[in-house]
């Protein structure tokens, strides 16, 4: 009898142990976003995530049947968070690239991007690299803007890096920054808001081919399943639905 | 993933750029954080209840308040206002550099203060009553026997005051300076390894500390020679 129980505890132990290790055991995938990028993903008055990502982690779930647990996580430390397996996945709009490739695996894209600046009305900023020559423009650090800006501009302007991009926009309305570069569809959404009033898009927007997806750590097989389930909820018109939500075209 | 030497050695000339700034940073506002913090430990040892009330509540307020809320508020917070964008201050406060500057030195103003305060009032009396029967004027007497004792006997702690702001400026990199912390943030955004830049960054800390430490060593066995005196072996 007490052998028995021995046996038991152990087994409960190794077993906890092993789902520990595998994202799998029991489905539960605990998702990491960052909770502090609108409209994808942010945090609502009473303390819950919501937005894009938010919503379009629940139906993938909910395609996929699985139990899932939404999660925030600084930027900064997200990756990091997701190989000492704090999470399983990563739904927080981050872009695919080679050098994130070295480290994590990616699912399919689940939107697409383009890179866009935003200045002060009337502030007439060119943004070629002459007409930004001298300026300061921000970008949120570890983002594919801030790396843009690093290697394409870095040479010529003042360039500044943000924890978040809400100090960016707060530094771009105090007038510390000439300009900020920035993901179009966030933006989109903050010039939509009286925050984003007397700002505008400036130039046109940097094509970088850039397209978001899930990542997951390397090897493991939810890569395929997250594809699967995008591949899914577009066929069926949910990702169609959540997209108006939240944009008047379609960002696929 | 391996551990990735050739990442440290690298960006090391960046995390040593931000030790520069991290320096910069660290000496002045200490420098005039001792200028704030004398009058305010003077005003803290006064008779006169009033007196004290002031330098009290602005101690209250550094002490008791993260360092972080008061970089935020100096640099965004005040940047919110049209008045302070349109007032002549704007030029400073738009940079980080002296909102930096500014947090820090209000700062640790306020604990050396109370770290002064503790050392004027742990002088023996004896000395102060020396000087009063010699007729030295309270002028002369801060500043031939108060200042000069209260930076002996306040030096060991003030050295504590300074690591504890070193590990504290790492927090300008909340406002986009690139000191040694936000450089490795910025170096780990671009190469994801962040154990092998913390690690960097740590050691270049660690180095600075104990140049900090030395220096503080060297400065006590000046200013208190008289305790290492021996009577029997330097006679």
């Amino acid at each position: 009898m007490k052998i028995r129980k021995l046996f038991t505890a152990a087994a409960l132990i190794t077993g906890t142990l092993l789902s520990a290790q595998s994202a799998f055991a029991g489905d539960k995938i605990r998702i990491a976003t960052e909770g502090a990028y609108a409209p994808f993903n942010m945090v609502d008055a009473s303390g819950n995530l919501i937005g894009f990502d938010v919503d379009i982690a629940n139906a993938l779930c909910a395609q996929m049947k699985a139990d899932c647990e939404i999660v925030a996580q600084d930027w900064d430390g997200i990756i990091p968070g997701l190989r000492a397996k704090k999470y399983d996945a990563i739904i927080a709009s981050m872009s695919i690239t080679e050098e994130r490739l070295r480290v994590v695996d990616f699912s399919d894209k689940y939107y697409s991007n383009l890179l866009a600046f935003v200045t002060a009305d009337g502030s007439n900023i060119e943004t070629t690299k002459e007409g930004l020559k001298g300026k300061t423009v921000g970008a949120q650090r570890a983002t594919i803007a801030g790396q843009y800006l690093e290697d394409n501009l870095g040479d010529v302007v003042n360039v500044k890096l943000y924890d978040t991009q809400d100090n960016a926009y707060l530094d771009l309305k105090s007038g510390r920054l000439d300009a900020l570069l920035s993901d179009k569809l966030p933006a989109y959404d903050w010039l939509e808001t009286d925050e984003g009033k007397g700002f505008a898009f400036t130039g046109e927007a940097i094509d970088i081919k850039d397209q978001i997806g899930i990542a997951v750590r390397k090897g493991d097989d939810l890569k395929g399943k997250f594809s699967e389930a995008i591949k899914a909820i577009v066929a069926d018109g949910t990702y169609e639905k959540i997209n108006a939500k939240y944009f008047p075209f379609s960002i696929y | 993933m391996g551990w990735e030497w050739e990442v440290i050695f690298k960006y090391f000339p960046r995390l040593l750029e931000g030790a520069w700034l991290t320096l910069e940073l660290v000496v002045i506002s200490g420098l005039i954080g001792i200028a704030l913090s004398i009058p305010l430990a003077l005003l803290r040892t006064s008779p006169n209840a009033w007196v004290r009330a002031l330098p009290y509540a602005y101690i209250y307020f550094f002490r008791g308040t993260p360092l972080l809320v008061q970089i935020f508020l100096v640099y965004y917070g005040a940047s919110q206002f049209e008045v302070i964008r349109e007032s002549v201050l704007w030029p400073v406060l738009k940079e980080p550099y002296w909102c930096a500057i500014i947090a820090f030195s209000l700062n640790t103003a306020a604990y050396s203060a109370e770290l002064f305060r503790g050392a004027i009032q742990a002088i023996p009396n004896g000395e102060i009553e020396a000087a009063e029967s010699l007729g030295m004027s309270n002028a002369l007497l801060t500043r031939r026997i108060i200042l000069p004792r209260m930076f002996g006997i306040a030096l060991p702690g003030y050295g504590n005051e300074v690591i504890l702001m070193l590990k504290g400026s790492a927090l300008a990199s909340t406002i986009t300076l690139l000191d040694i912390t936000g450089m490795a943030r910025t170096v780990i955004a671009r190469t994801y390894t962040p154990l092998e830049m913390f690690l960097a960054a740590g050691v270049v800390y660690l180095l600075m500390s104990g140049i900090i430490i030395a220096l503080f060593r060297f400065m006590e066995s000046r200013f208190n020679r008289y305790q290492s005196y021996n009577p029997d072996r330097d006679a």
